[in-house]
């Protein structure tokens, strides 16, 4: 035991003598939860609709005053008057114009006549988030035209009303689990991935191999340190990104509790993982190598950004045995849902399980000679 | 566990290699090396980069294996008690291996941990230590400020922290400037008689293996090639003296002139004009050619004298220079181990 905390003080004390590693690992984090989270998180605003009238009659002014209402109130876009259908689909094409509506002759009689009216839009689908929030809001405009003056007693058609558990989540709250299972990893990585080996190649693992500790204490000693290391980096970005996402959940005790649990899960995990891809490893250029890989590998499939369901089947299976997934699920329920501990058992349980069966692979694995 | 302590070939024998192999594929690094080290003894391990030394030293410090043979250190096989050798041993690798972050102290302390020194144990050693390398100042600054000698001591210091009985040192002064390397010699002579340490020693400087070593072994592209006191080795060198003599005009006749003065065993053409004797008495031919060339009207440009020098020594076993050697070694390129 003394052999293996010997370790363990050796890695802290380098730590927080040289606090470069908790700041870089929160770095790259921070910068995404505030990009990112700004950039994903709003609506469309000040799209430019085109609007090619060849009607001009009483219900392509209903259609004009809806249009101007919108770019009154949610400014979701505003509304340029053009004159030639041809020329409005060439503004689309060439940017111009993010979309455009036709009101085609005769459009206010076929209303009247209930004859099949039709309104054309015209959309870029390049941008095919742009494209489809323009076909929702025009979706929506073009309801509100076909509701009837007079509501009937009795409601023919199915209204589904939609209960929202919670309050309106911005997509930088959204992206905050992200985010802090992203500083434990970019922690782990440096920490327990890059130093690991640089230590290796520095020779100062030779110093420890000529030494009485066994080869478990050595492999626990490290990843006891590591995983300390990314708890100190995981707690400092939850309470950042909760303070900068305006979460209150640092100032509820129970959910401080299951935070910090998640934490310690997520950082035996991650520590888990490295260790076993890095215990054969000699090269320092290896991990830098893998840094970007793994990133890309592990934090995308796992529901951070979007959501799991939509993936492929074979993005989802690596989404079922990648620790992102669960570590950003846990985040997820304490810091959204607040769904106490039956929302997170499985992926803390998943978690402990994972970290520490990837250490049992690792340490017969770990060289006691060079 | 199995002791050869009681065993009378190992009675008052520190360390002993026998038959030792390494081979990494098909390149052999370290080929069927024997040799035994007394108590005390400060023992040499001389050669090249390259030559095998390192692999050597890591296979008696348990930390690489054998591919066959054994190290016997302290009584006990390498390859079945590693744990008792590595309490037996004190180790210095070649490269600076102290935490750069880490205080003075704090290096000593962790590693006086790993050994499992009792507290009150590893204040008292760290005291002696520091003391003994003349870092007591020096004690709670970080290790980066320290100049590459200071680093060395601490490493040396390091290396001590559990007091052991036996302790290897590869290369101990490569990249040092020659006053940090002799006071680590100094530093080594102290150590070695307060603490009645077996040091084994590698190096490529031949005036270090001289100056420190009891018994020196050559070795060369993994064999050893000798292995004796520097004096019998030197003796061992046909010649116990170099004379090295230029002549202001020569035309190619003194080299059969001075081969016609008494106790010489070789004379070597240097250069038109310039001879390398090797004779048994140096003063005495030195007398000698200088009564020659009066005679002959010889003017003498240069004239020196010196003994052998392991530089010979090494010549003489191997061919070629050691210096020769060293310049060739940053071509050296350790094949990969199996497995990695």
């Amino acid at each position: 035991m003394q052999r293996m905390m010997a370790i363990v003080e050796r890695e802290l004390r380098k730590f927080f003598r040289s606090p470069t590693l908790m700041l870089v690992s929160m770095v790259m984090p921070l910068v995404q939860l505030v990009i990112l989270g700004n950039a994903f998180g709003g609506k469309i605003h000040n799209a430019r609709v085109g609007v090619v009238d060849y009607d001009h009659g009483e219900q392509a002014m209903r259609v004009h005053e809806m249009f101007d209402s919108v770019a009154a109130n949610i400014k979701t876009f505003t509304v340029v008057q053009c004159n030639d259908e041809r020329q409005a689909r060439e503004d689309v094409r060439t940017g111009k114009l993010d979309a455009a509506l036709i009101i085609p002759a005769q459009y206010s009689r076929r209303v009247l006549a209930r004859d099949s009216p039709k309104l054309g839009l015209v959309v870029d689908n390049s941008d095919q988030f742009l494209s489809s929030s323009l076909e929702a809001e025009m979706q929506s405009l073009a309801d509100a035209l076909n509701a009837p003056a007079v509501q009937p007693k009795v409601v023919q058609q199915i209204v589904l009303q939609i209960v929202e558990l919670y309050p309106y989540v911005e997509y930088m709250k959204y992206f905050l689990a992200g985010s802090i299972a992203l500083a434990l990893y970019v922690s782990v990585m440096i920490g327990g991935g890059m130093l690991y080996i640089d230590d290796k190649a520095r020779g100062v693992h030779e110093g420890f191999l000529v030494t009485p500790i066994t080869r478990v204490e050595l492999v626990m000693g490290l990843n006891l340190a590591g995983a300390i290391k990314a708890v100190l980096s995981g707690v400092s970005l939850t309470v950042i990104g909760s303070l900068l996402a305006g979460l209150g959940v640092i100032f509820h005790p129970v959910r401080v509790f299951q935070l910090a649990l998640l934490i310690v899960a997520v950082s035996i995990a991650f520590n888990g993982m490295m260790f076993l891809l890095m215990v054969r490893v000699e090269d320092p250029l290896v991990p830098r190598a893998m840094f970007g890989v793994l990133n890309t590998l592990l934090f995308f499939p796992s529901g951070s950004i979007y959501p799991v369901a939509a993936f492929p089947r074979w993005l989802r299976a690596i989404a079922v045995v990648d620790p992102f997934t669960y570590a950003v699920h846990g985040f997820k329920a304490i810091l959204l849902k607040d769904g106490g501990f039956a929302a997170i058992q499985t992926d803390i349980l998943f978690l402990f399980a994972f970290g520490i069966g990837t250490l049992l692979i690792a340490t017969p694995l770990f060289k006691r000679t060079l | 566990m199995t002791t050869h302590k009681s065993d009378p070939r190992y009675a008052d024998i520190a360390i002993a290699v026998e038959n030792i192999v390494k081979r990494y594929a098909d390149f052999e690094a370290v080929s069927g090396v024997s040799f035994q080290v007394k108590n005390g003894e400060m023992f040499g391990l001389l050669g090249p980069n390259g030559a095998g030394k390192s692999t050597l030293i890591r296979m008696m410090t348990t930390l690489i294996p054998a591919t066959s043979g054994r190290a016997i250190i302290a009584g006990f096989d390498v390859a079945k008690e590693p744990d008792i050798v590595r309490r037996a041993i004190g180790v210095i690798p070649q490269a600076l291996t102290s935490d750069i972050d880490l205080t003075v102290e704090e290096n000593l302390s962790i590693y006086a941990k790993l050994y499992g020194v009792p507290k009150a144990q590893r204040e008292k050693n760290i005291e002696e230590l520091l003391g003994a390398v003349d870092l007591l100042k020096w004690r709670d600054a970080q290790t980066k400020t320290l100049s590459g000698g200071m680093r060395r001591r601490l490493e040396i210091a390091r290396g001590l922290i559990h007091n052991p009985q036996i302790f290897f040192l590869d290369e101990p002064t490569t990249g040092l400037d020659p006053v940090s390397r002799v006071a680590v010699w100094e530093m080594l002579d102290h150590l070695r008689s307060t603490r009645e340490l077996t040091i084994l020693i590698t190096t490529h400087y031949m005036d270090e293996a001289d100056h420190l070593c009891d018994r020196i072994a050559i070795v060369d592209h993994g064999k050893l090639v000798a292995l004796d006191t520097p004096i019998a080795l030197k003796a061992s060198v046909p010649g116990n003296s170099v004379v090295d003599v230029q002549f202001a005009r020569d035309a190619g006749e003194w080299r059969e002139r001075l081969q016609s003065l008494a106790g010489l065993t070789s004379v070597e053409t240097q250069s038109m004009g310039s001879y390398r004797l090797h004779t048994e008495n140096g003063p005495q031919t030195t007398a000698s050619l200088v009564a020659l060339a009066a005679d002959k009207g010889g003017v003498i440009k240069s004239l020196s004298v010196q003994n052998t020098t392991l530089d010979d020594v090494f010549v003489h076993y191997t061919g070629r220079q050691l210096r020769d050697e060293q310049v060739k070694a940053p071509l050296f390129q350790m094949p990969p181990r199996p497995g990695m």
